[in-house]
Parts: structure tokens; C-alpha cells; sequence
């Protein structure tokens, strides 16, 4: 036992010593290979890993596919995701480790706050970052930062409309996670636009990331207010528990939620008898017809777990895609170093027009907002119904 | 001979803080002339002001933690109102103090000090507990801030300051010509970003200094005495109540300056970033560098920070390597065996050195 103990130290201090080094060797590394590497940071690990991922491998598959056909103007490209959990710290660090590892261009981070920070660092850098599925107005605030989702005030403002003009109902309720930038942002647009639209928003129910896991008593609100429709603008995992719980609690009324709400069907233990009903706008759903979405579907699942087919990795699969085609317009060569790159991209996707499996026709402003139309799906049959 | 015991004290003292003041110099030194040469990588080049904010938090934490000996779980709390305030003074007065240095430098006094304020105001109630019952309140009390700090709502315009914890009401009131500074969850984005290694080397060297000097004062052995044995403390007329409220200021004071250096530091950072976690992490930097120990504190955060950045080389386990990294350093650092090697070689040293110096004992 006691020599255990002491091959047991001897062996991790060594495992320390190594790590310690091989961490400053690997940047010595000349960067003298063609591959044009393309850099993502995301929640690889933790609560939100499930984003983070499913951006990871959307990007991985875009890239092989091209690598597979030829490349971008001749060059092969390279993914690499670094993890930042989330937070505006991992991904600051995250950009950095990229950087080091030959970062040439950039996806941003999957989420808002994170992009937020990676977009402090690659605006020093004129870095040019194509944010896959970072929401919030401040996580593209510079000219060298676009994105491919919708922005946060675009999904509420656009989801009160779509409730008010197909008459869903006149009554709304909204339970929002307080504590998330993504739901809040979401949640303000969508009050502010439901009063324009005529909208009675009778119940306003809160929770926070410490406390998202009993919702009895926002339920309990939402019944008494006498709401016809419960808006949800937050996350599956803790849409899941709340179609749960409001079954147990006997809610009868139209759930309605954005693109977080998208990947429940492919959540383990999901009884999906439970999402019946409930109507998301959504960039992507995996049943659309069209050959490009059947082709992304089928190339996802054959690589990778269906639980990360979702509009993250659509997003993300996408962004590459979309880089591809910018690059083409403005001619981006191997030799051109990141800044140039970023100079000659950012007049590009102003000028591009992009089809692909989040949207037809899609243009960009100068503010790096896309502009296509949302997508209402209504699970049926425990399938995603374009409506 | 009594007098002599105690000159030999202070000299010691003297000698064992020179050693630290050497160290934090010789990672200064290290660091700058690293950066100097154009060799260093990025990724290390962005963790050295990280590095000197959690070695100020640790540094802190330990005055209570080691010094005072009590158990507080609420630190990043305070780094927290740091970090809001300083943030929120400079960006309101960006224009108006066009100056970096002199508005980074108010920022810097305004955020300790409103940590330190609210170090005092949480510590008339904490005076009151002992042990677990005191820890669970500072948690407590840390996460309040947190929350309440996530869901505020702050912007100016021409009328002036408008605030609100309704972002609905909030986005009402605010003038078109408004400027949002903290936006709920979002936190706070686009901050000058002030801070750089040399100004968080010098507070940190600060920091060191202001410890070692309360610690080796008449206060810091007042508050000594109440780790060691409260009762006898009171018994010899040491007001219990004062030294404890001077210890948590000061702690504040400087975690409150850590999170405006923090804060200037980064483009986006947001109130849910300030959890228990964080105050975890930080209480791990010191229980690992040493209860009491201030160097130890600065080594045990400069390693334990900048470890999971060197393991991103290791992909996905890099979290799993960080954790089995920590138990086998606990283990290590407190294994009796180890120890004793270490007192010994230690001895074995000074013996030299003393016979090297004619053996004046």
C-alpha cells in the first residue's frame, strides 16, 4: 500500500512535469503547413456541453466535406475548438490558446456572453469571427464579427409577431431563466413587442440557473393567470422538466418557445409524448424535404450522435459553408495573414447571398445581422412539422 | 533574554518576508522580461494579469481565512461589487476623464472601497457566528450579491442615471440617446480595457505588502490571538468585535480591487460569473498554498490558475487531469513523510549557510 501510494505520486508528478512541458513545446511549433485553420471556442465540457458539441461537429463535418472536395481556393482547412465552459474567462483564454495554434479565422463562441469576450480579443486582432450561435447584440458589437442564428431581440420581436398574427392566442404567459443573458434578451423584445401587437402578457414567471429544476410554483402562476399560451424563450433541458411538471399539474394550454427549445426530441429519457404540440421557431429542422437538409441529416448521423443533431450544429455547419462562400467572393488566398484575411471578408459577406440548411437567400448588413425568415415547427408525432 | 527571543522574531520575520518580496519579484522579472523578448505565447501572455487578480483574492482570503481563522465562502462576492463598480465608473466617466491611467486609478480606489463597505456592513452580522454557522452565512451573503447584481438593469442618458431590476420598464424609461452600462444577465460589455501586467503586479505587490505588514503589526497579532484562542484574547482586553471588522475591510478592500482589475481586463463579464464556485476556488489557492501563508497563497494561485490552461493540450480530460492534479498536491503537500524531507533538507541548508557565515548562533 504504502509503495502504491509512492509509484502513485511519482507517476502524477511526472504526468505534471510532462503536461508543463509538452504545453510549451507545442508552441514552438513553426506554422509552416497550408491547412487554413479555423478556430471555436465552446462549452465543450459542463452544463451547456451539449451546444458546444454539437457546434464542434457541425463545423468538423462542413470542413471534411470540403476538404473532401477540393478545399477553399486550394487550401485544406482545419477546426479547432477550445473549451471556455461557457464563461467570458474560458473563452478569452480559449482565443488566446487558439491563436497560439495558428487561429486564422474565427466562429466565435457558441454562447453570448462567452462571444462577447472572444470578440474583445479578435477586435484587437482584426479577427474576423463568424458566430454560429452566440444571440446576444453585444456578441457581434464590432465590423469584423457577423452571425448565422438570429439575434435575441429578432427571435422575441418575431415571436410575439408570429403568436399576434396567426392568432394563437391573446393571453400569454412567459416563464425566463433571470439569470441567462440569452432568455432575458429574448424575454424583454418579446414583452416590449407583444404590448405593441395587443398581446396581454397576464403572467411574467421567473427562475434562475440555481433553481431550474422545480417549477411548481411559475406553473401554479400560469394556471391561475388563465394564459392561453405559455411563451418558453429558454433552453430544452429545463423546457423538458416544465412540459413535464405542467402536465402533473394539469396546465392545458399552447407551449411556444425559440431555438433553445430545438433538440428536445434528442434529448435522452425524454418521453416525447410530452412535446406534443408545442411550436418553436427555428432556423433548421431535421424533417425538411429539401436536398440540403436531408444531405446534412444523413452526413450528421452517419458521424455523430443524434443528440447533437440540432440547430446549433446546423449553425455551426453552415458558418463553415458560409465562410467558404465569402472566401471564394473575395478571392483569400494561403499567404494573406489574419487581418488581411478579416479586411477582405468583412466586404464579402456584405455582398454574398447564402442558401443552406439554416435558411434560403440569406444577406448580412454591415452590423453582421443575417436576414432570412424564421421557421415555425409544431412537434407532431414526435417529428418536427414545418407549420 | 525575553528581548532577545523577540528581536529574533522580528528577525525572521524580516527575513521570511524578504524571501516573499524576492519571489513576487523574480515572477515579475521572470514574466516582464519573457513578454520583453516578443517569445512568449499568446496564451500565457493573457493569463498574467488572471494570475496577479487571483493571487490578490487568494492573498485577501487568506487574511481572513488564515490569519483571522474564519471560514468565509462569500469572496468572489466582493470581487464581484469590485468589478460592478469599477466597471460602471469607468464607463460612465470614459468621456469625461479621457485620461486611462487616472480613471483606471479612481476606478481601482472606488471599487475597493465599495467592497470594503460592504465587507463591513456583511461582517456586523457574521461578527455574531462561529465556524460552519459563519461560513454558511458569508455563502449566503456572496450569493445575494450575485443574484441581485444579475438581474439590475443600469444605464445613462440625459436626464441622468436610470436603473431598474425590470428590463421591460428599464428598456421604457431609458432615453433614446441612452447608453445601457449593465444589462441583467449580460452583465456588463465593452469596458476600456485598462488593466495590463504591470498595474496588477503593483497591486498585487501592494496587497503582499499591506498583508505582511498587518500581520507582523500589533493589530495582526490582536487578531492572532483571537485565532489562537479567542477567550484568552478577550480575557487580556482584545475588542474581538473591532479586530474582526478591520480584518474583513481590508479583505474586501482588496478583493473589491481585484474584481475591478478583473473587470478591466475583459470585453464581457457578467454577475453569474461570481459564484460559489469562484469562492471555492479561491479558498483551494489558499488552503493549498498554506493556511497563514502569504507567499504561499500567490504560488499556490499562480499554479493551480494557470494549470487548466496548460492542459488544454489534453483536450476533453483536461478537467479530469486538473482534478486528479489537485487531490495528488493536497495529498503531497500535506503527506508528514514529505514534510519531514522538506524541514530537513531546509535544516540542512541553513546549517551551511550558518557555518558559512562563522557559525554565530
Amino acid at each position: 500500500m504504502k509503495n502504491f501510494k509512492k509509484v502513485l505520486a511519482v507517476v502524477m508528478a511526472v504526468a505534471l512535469i510532462v503536461t508543463c512541458f509538452a504545453a510549451c513545446g507545442g508552441n514552438d511549433k513553426p506554422d509552416t503547413d497550408a491547412t487554413l485553420k479555423i478556430g471555436v471556442t465552446g462549452p465543450l465540457t459542463g452544463d451547456y456541453a451539449q451546444y458546444g458539441l454539437a457546434v464542434k461537429y457541425g463545423a468538423e463535418l462542413a470542413a471534411a466535406e470540403i476538404n473532401a472536395a477540393g478545399g477553399i481556393n486550394g487550401m485544406q482547412i482545419e477546426i479547432l475548438a477550445e473549451d471556455d465552459v461557457a464563461a467570458p474567462e474560458g473563452a478569452q483564454n480559449g482565443y488566446n490558446a487558439l491563436i497560439d495554434d495558428g487561429m486564422k479565422l474565427s466562429l466565435g463562441s457558441v454562447t453570448s456572453g462567452a462571444c462577447a469576450a472572444f470578440l474583445g480579443e479578435a477586435k484587437k486582432d482584426n479577427m474576423f469571427m463568424l458566430t454560429a450561435s452566440a444571440t446576444a447584440v453585444e456578441a457581434i458589437d464590432g465590423d469584423n464579427a457577423f452571425r448565422v442564428c438570429f439575434s435575441d431581440p429578432a427571435q422575441g420581436t418575431v415571436s410575439a409577431d408570429y403568436i399576434a398574427d396567426n392568432k394563437l392566442a391573446s393571453k400569454v404567459a412567459v416563464i425566463y431563466d433571470s439569470s441567462d443573458a440569452y432568455s432575458t434578451g429574448i424575454f424583454e423584445k418579446f414583452d416590449a413587442q407583444a404590448k405593441v401587437k395587443g398581446l396581454n402578457v397576464v403572467a411574467k414567471e421567473s427562475f434562475t440557473k440555481n433553481t431550474k429544476t422545480d417549477f411548481s410554483a411559475q406553473i401554479q402562476a400560469v394556471k391561475t393567470s388563465g394564459a392561453e399560451l405559455l411563451f418558453l424563450p429558454i433552453y430544452y433541458s429545463e423546457a423538458s422538466l416544465i412540459l413535464s411538471q405542467a402536465k402533473t399539474a394539469g396546465l392545458d394550454v399552447i407551449f411556444f418557445g425559440c431555438d433553445g427549445l430545438d433538440g428536445i426530441l434528442g434529448m435522452d429519457n425524454f418521453d416525447k409524448t410530452l412535446a406534443e404540440g408545442v411550436m418553436l421557431l427555428t432556423p433548421f429542422t431535421p424533417t425538411a424535404t429539401d436536398e440540403r437538409t436531408q444531405n446534412f441529416v444523413k452526413n450528421f448521423t452517419a458521424k455523430y450522435d443524434k443528440a447533437y443533431l440540432n440547430q446549433f450544429g446546423a449553425d455551426a455547419y453552415d458558418a463553415i459553408y458560409i465562410i467558404k462562400a465569402a472566401m471564394e467572393k473575395a478571392n483569400v488566398t494561403a499567404d494573406m495573414d489574419a487581418s488581411a484575411m478579416c479586411d477582405a471578408l468583412k466586404v464579402a459577406m456584405t455582398q454574398i447571398t447564402f442558401t443552406g440548411v439554416t435558411g434560403t437567400d440569406i444577406t448580412w448588413g454591415a452590423d453582421g445581422e443575417p436576414v432570412k425568415k424564421p421557421i415555425a415547427v409544431k412537434i407532431v408525432n414526435g417529428e418536427y412539422i414545418v407549420m | 533574554m525575553s528581548l532577545l527571543k523577540s528581536n529574533k522574531k522580528i528577525v525572521s520575520n524580516t527575513k521570511n518576508n524578504i524571501v516573499t518580496y524576492a519571489i513576487l519579484l523574480g515572477f515579475f522579472a521572470f514574466a516582464f522580461i519573457w513578454a520583453q523578448t516578443g517569445e512568449m505565447p499568446r496564451k500565457i501572455q493573457n493569463l498574467l494579469v488572471p494570475l496577479c487578480v487571483y493571487s490578490i483574492l487568494a492573498v485577501s482570503l487568506n487574511l481572513v481565512v488564515g490569519v483571522l481563522g474564519d471560514l468565509s465562502l462569500g469572496h468572489a462576492g466582493f470581487m464581484c461589487i469590485g468589478a460592478y463598480t469599477g466597471a460602471v465608473f469607468t464607463n460612465i466617466f470614459e468621456t469625461v476623464i479621457p485620461n486611462d491611467f487616472i480613471r483606471f486609478g479612481l476606478a481601482l480606489v472606488i471599487g475597493g472601497i465599495f467592497a470594503a463597505i460592504f465587507g463591513f456592513i456583511i461582517c456586523i452580522p457574521v461578527l455574531r457566528l462561529k465556524g460552519d454557522y459563519l461560513a454558511i452565512v458569508t455563502l449566503a451573503f456572496g450569493e445575494i450579491i450575485k443574484n441581485i447584481l444579475n438581474i439590475v438593469y443600469l444605464g445613462v442618458d440625459s436626464e441622468g442615471l436610470k436603473m431598474s431590476i425590470d428590463g421591460t420598464s428599464y428598456n421604457d424609461m431609458l432615453l433614446d440617446d441612452g447608453q445601457t452600462i449593465i444589462k441583467g444577465a449580460m452583465g456588463i460589455t465593452g469596458t476600456s480595457r485598462d488593466a495590463n501586467f504591470i498595474i496588477a503586479f503593483v497591486l498585487l505587490f501592494v496587497t503582499v505588502m499591506a498583508s505582511l505588514n498587518l500581520i507582523n503589526s500589533r493589530t495582526g497579532r490582536a487578531v492572532m490571538a483571537i485565532r489562537d484562542n479567542s477567550i484568552a484574547a478577550q480575557t487580556i482586553g482584545i475588542n474581538i468585535s473591532k479586530y474582526k471588522l478591520i480584518v474583513f475591510t481590508i479583505a474586501s478592500f482588496f478583493a473589491g480591487i481585484a474584481g475591478v482589475l478583473f473587470s478591466h481586463n475583459m470585453n464581457s463579464f457578467s454577475a453569474s460569473g461570481f459564484d460559489y464556485n469562484t469562492s471555492i476556488l479561491i479558498l483551494v489557492y489558499v488552503v493549498l498554498g498554506g493556511i497563514g501563508s502569504i507567499r504561499g497563497s500567490v504560488v499556490a494561485a499562480i499554479i493551480l490558475y494557470a494549470l487548466p490552461e496548460l492542459l488544454r493540450e489534453v483536450g476533453e480530460y483536461r478537467m479530469l487531469f486538473y482534478a486528479i492534479l489537485l487531490i495528488v498536491m493536497m495529498i503531497v503537500n500535506n503527506n508528514e513523510k514529505i514534510n519531514d524531507m522538506k524541514k530537513s533538507f531546509m535544516l540542512k541548508f541553513k546549517k551551511n549557510k550558518t557555518v558559512s557565515e562563522g557559525g554565530k548562533n
